[in-house]
């Protein structure tokens, strides 16, 4: 960006339009910047001349695969076969915007997102994870929402290696750090250990925003005239090249992190307290009705704003740059655009309401400065200091870059892989190897307690908290007097998706709507975050796209659509790439939240009872990770029908069982020792009539669309009921007493035995 | 009777105080920061929350914000005033109260269930309760462990001072397990511990925490 000059040439410090036409053929960093040969040919191509440094800036990271999705779009644009409706009717917004937006009822509308804050998150745990926190809130509130919960999906290396002590304290000090400073209850989410993350930890990021109807916000800037205004913080020199040189690529030295420190600049630094007060500042903006179209800034920073609000509007827009406020005044104009800066938000602004608009701002001490206008042209002009210094078509920035037809092919390995079942594998026979192997696995890193991370989240604040973890969902209350509410769940066995990630996607998608319907709420949509290795890698690429047609096939059948996401590639150490991990939020509505089943048996004397088919479904299961470190055969079968029915029966019978509790990772095993934990009342079940009365099969399967409940003895005939009328198999298990988990005829094991084993693993590990 | 509930840049809490107000049978009024204004309440709630981020030190930008010239002179005219959390950090920031609140002993934020045991039910905020009754409430924060020099800590024991300490596990290393404590006077009463978040069943572990909003409600009708 800096040259060289001599006493006779031109000041090419700065790089304009106009030097771009008297030295059209100097020597650009394209490929620094992360940009292929042909995608610079191609700028060159729409542009007609060499870009300048600044525009070259705005392409390279817009162009991305963060931000552009060229590898993944031609695979994620089958979504847009899912019908765009849930069960209350056509969806407000759609894929494309900031984030969907879906009707409630009684004049509520939902905006829900999940988000990968990935590669970050390893360079600079603590920042890495708080400030993809904050670009989801800020998602969720540029479509004019009051952001209500968030949820935090983690994935680990095992809990045992040395990196895992680094980078686990960090996230999850980081995801606390920057929500609860915001004042946002963390109501869920789900913490994985597994080899492969090891050097590639996965922090999703999900929030819900809650808003009526008439109070959607689009980001578009259209109205000619109408001002541009950027406001919140400073814009300093973090986060240079997030999405471009950090977000899409795989570290290749970093199996010892050595790549880590190198790119730490490329990591955002958060300041939630600014947050906060953008939240509440753009809540009364919108209040105020002096919003004619907002965006927030995230990846790609000006960049990104600049580029979306223009071509989502008429097309024109123009900007002065150096009235950006900066936090270092010796940034350039190219390091201004790629900034990822946090807590800045951009709004277009009719001109009689801009006196309005700053005086709230005033109002909350946010920094607020008009920096341009929108135009009547179709090109996106910037100027620094009356020097123009990019001036482009708006729309080949922010949508036409470039696609990728990536070849894609079924890995060699797989049919061998999918060969080598867990039947082979040796199990336990006796009841006190029963026994044993309950206590080995409810102590395991991804059966065990999660309070060690959980509690380090406030899930109380805002007062309407009614589920949440470590419940199937977390639920809060939208209003206090009719106690309409909602319910999320975010999900997803990479180890099922390895094995077959058609129907690992699906089953992800299963057991995140099952968890919803458990609450009691009835699932209305998904948004996902599809984590996956490196798209250059075939093997790759066809885990994803078999990813994304599984998930595609699994909305048109549930009648769910995909409200967004995103997608997270190079989750890869050398040749070594993640398990395929598409993560799937349901978010579901539920009329009266004090109608909400709670996970755990409550009481004594209460009947215990399997919804649902238990089959002989080991292959990718805990058990064989656990025991075995096995991971070969098939995943569990998908039946939606089954998913379907069993959902509809959760949500009818609120109010007849006293609780529910999903059966998934670690089988029924695992279901009851949570249910018997969480309020320390025992159980006696007999599993005679569960799998053919094969104990380990009943104990240890992971069969999906089941859940175990408990009911009262005088509500079991109504239960039975409900059970035949939606065609649910359900079978006795038995009933609630005394303070141990027993298996008639196998083994008992105290609950204090069992609550210790569950719940040192953590903090013996972290300590 | 009339309940404000001041707002700082960065209060959180502050809803969840208006709510346990309201359930308790008063008005909430909420009150600005930047206000010189008590706007005629008869009492008032400093709520929890992260005060101008928590810079500097928790409590210490808040302290010196405009509503905290008129709450220190109503609260030495004897007005009941309940700081929670961040709130409880304010009031010794202002010296309404002695000690001061500083990281937990653990390094880490911490959110759980917490029950204590109420030591001085003859407060303005703790009438409702009998002396040595548990209750459980919610403990959420990252620098609450109450300190004081061991002349402080007697003297505020031997006054009966005391307000709510921990029952268990000491959560967070605060001295004497000390949750709370109360001025001189006992109209100010400080609070690690969030009342606010236990006063729904359906929110919150129970409704262990509304009594002490009721008992400032009866101290201000009997008054």
């Amino acid at each position: 960006m800096v040259s060289s000059s001599t006493d006779t040439a031109p000041d090419v410090r700065l790089d304009t339009v106009a030097v771009a036409g008297t030295d059209p053929e100097r020597d650009q960093p394209w490929a620094a910047l992360g940009l292929k040969a042909d995608e610079y040919a191609r700028i060159r191509e729409i542009l007609g001349r060499r870009p300048t440094s600044s525009e070259l800036a705005m392409y390279s990271v817009m162009w991305s695969e963060h931000c552009s999705y060229k590898s993944s779009k031609v695979h994620l644009a089958q979504f847009s076969e899912i019908p765009q409706v849930t069960r209350a009717g056509k969806m407000l917004a759609g894929i494309g915007e900031n984030a969907g937006v879906i009707d409630i009822g009684q004049g509520y509308a939902v905006t829900f997102k999940v988000e990968s804050h990935n590669h970050p998150s390893y360079v600079e745990p603590y920042q890495g994870a708080a400030t993809g926190v904050g670009g989801i809130v800020r998602d969720i509130l540029a479509m004019g929402a009051r952001p209500v919960a968030v949820m935090d999906p983690l994935r680990f290396g095992p809990l045992d290696a040395p990196d895992t002590h680094r980078v686990m304290p960090g996230i999850v000090a980081g995801v606390g750090g920057y929500g609860n400073c915001l004042g946002l209850p963390n109501i869920g989410g789900e913490v994985v250990f597994d080899a492969t993350y090891a050097g590639n930890p996965l922090v999703n990021a999900l929030c819900v925003g809650v808003l009526r109807h008439e109070d959607l916000h689009l980001a578009k800037a259209s109205g000619v005239g109408n001002q541009v205004i950027l406001y919140g913080a400073r814009t300093g020199g973090d986060g240079i090249g997030g999405v471009s040189v950090l977000a899409s690529e795989t570290f290749d030295q970093s199996a010892d992190g050595s790549s880590g420190p190198a790119k730490r600049p490329s990591v955002q630094v958060g300041d939630p307290f600014m947050e906060k007060l953008l939240i509440e500042c753009t809540l009364e903006l919108f209040a105020a009705g002096i919003v004619a179209g907002i965006q927030d800034l995230g990846g790609a920073g000006l960049s990104c704003a600049t580029s979306e609000l223009a071509s989502a509007g008429d097309g024109g827009m123009h900007v002065e740059l150096d009235r950006v406020p900066l936090r270092d005044s010796t940034l350039a104009p190219e390091e201004i655009l790629m900034s990822e800066s946090q807590e800045r938000m951009m709004a277009v602004v009719e001109p009689a309401d801009v006196a309005a608009f700053l005086a709230i701002c005033e109002k909350w001490e946010v920094d607020a400065t008009v920096i341009g206008e929108v135009t009547d042209g179709d090109h996106l002009q910037i100027d620094w200091h009356g020097e123009r210094v990019v001036d482009v078509p708006p729309r080949s920035v922010a949508h036409d870059g470039p696609t990728y037809h990536r070849p894609f092919a079924r890995p060699a390995d797989q049919d061998d892989l999918q060969a080598d079942g867990a039947e082979r594998l040796a199990r336990p026979a006796t009841g006190d190897e029963l026994r044993e192997t309950l206590l080995r696995l409810v102590a395991s890193p991804n059966l065990c307690d999660k309070s060690w991370v959980t509690d380090q989240y406030d899930r109380y604040v805002q007062g309407n908290t009614v589920l949440a973890q470590p419940s199937d969902s977390g639920m809060v209350r939208v209003d206090t007097d009719t106690n309409l509410g909602v319910a999320v769940s975010t999900d997803c066995n990479g180890r099922f998706a390895r094995l077959d990630p058609y129907a690992g996607a699906q089953l992800a998608l299963a057991e995140s709507y099952r968890n919803v319907s458990t609450g009691g709420a009835t699932p209305m949509a998904i948004s996902d975050c599809l984590n996956f290795g490196s798209p250059e890698d075939p093997a790759v690429m066809w885990q994803f796209a078999e990813a994304c047609r599984g998930l595609k096939d699994a909305c048109i059948e549930l009648g769910i659509p995909v409200t967004g996401g995103n997608v997270s590639l190079y989750n890869q150490t050398g040749e070594t790439a993640i398990l395929p991990t598409p993560v799937v939020a349901v978010l579901g509505v539920i009329e009266d939240v004090t109608r909400r089943t709670p996970t755990g048996f409550a009481a004594t004397g209460d009947r215990v009872l399997l919804l649902g088919e238990t089959r002989e479904e080991l292959s990718g299961s805990e058990w064989a990770h656990v025991v075995h470190d096995h991971l070969g055969g098939l995943p569990p079968q998908v039946d939606l029908a089954a998913e379907r029915a069993l959902s509809e029966l959760l949500v009818a019978a609120t109010g007849v069982v006293s609780s529910a509790h999903d059966v998934s990772d670690g089988g029924l095993a695992q279901t009851l020792a949570e249910s018997c934990l969480r309020h320390g009342v025992g159980v006696r079940v007999d599993l005679s009539e569960v799998a053919g009365g094969d104990e380990f099969v009943a104990l240890f399967s992971e069969s999906a669309a089941r859940v175990v409940v408990s009911v009262s003895p005088e509500d079991e005939e109504r239960l039975f009921e409900l059970a035949a009328e939606h065609g649910v198999p359900i079978t006795s298990l038995g009933e609630t007493r005394g303070d141990a988990l027993e298996v008639t005829g196998a083994f008992g094991v105290p609950l204090e035995e069992l609550r210790t084993a569950w719940t040192l693993t953590l903090p013996a590990a972290m300590a | 009777m009339r309940v404000g509930v001041v707002t700082f840049p960065g209060s959180l809490d502050d809803v969840d105080a208006q709510r346990a107000v309201r359930l308790a049978g008063a008005d909430a009024v909420p009150l600005w920061h930047g206000d010189h204004d008590l706007k005629g309440v008869d009492a008032v709630v400093l709520p929890g929350g992260f005060s101008y981020g928590d810079y500097l030190r928790c409590g210490a930008i808040a302290r010196f914000a405009p509503v905290m010239t008129e709450v220190v002179a109503a609260a030495r005219g004897g007005m009941p005033v309940l700081g929670i959390c961040n709130g409880f950090q304010i009031l010794c920031e202002s010296h309404l109260l002695p000690g001061a609140l500083i990281r937990n002993d653990h390094r880490k934020f911490g959110c759980l269930d917490q029950t204590v045991r109420i030591e001085n039910n003859s407060t303005a905020w703790t009438t409702a309760y009998a002396a040595g009754q548990e209750v459980t409430i919610v403990l959420k924060n990252g620098e609450g462990s109450f300190v004081a020099d061991q002349h402080t800590l007697d003297l505020l024991e031997g006054e009966g001072r005391v307000v709510a300490r921990y029952v268990g596990a000491n959560p967070n290393g605060s001295q004497r397990a000390i949750a709370g404590v109360t001025n001189e006077a006992g109209n100010v009463v400080g609070l690690m511990p969030h009342p606010e978040h236990a006063v729904e069943d359906l929110c919150g572990p129970g409704t262990d925490g509304l009594g002490f909003f009721t008992s400032a409600i009866v101290a201000l009708q009997n008054a």
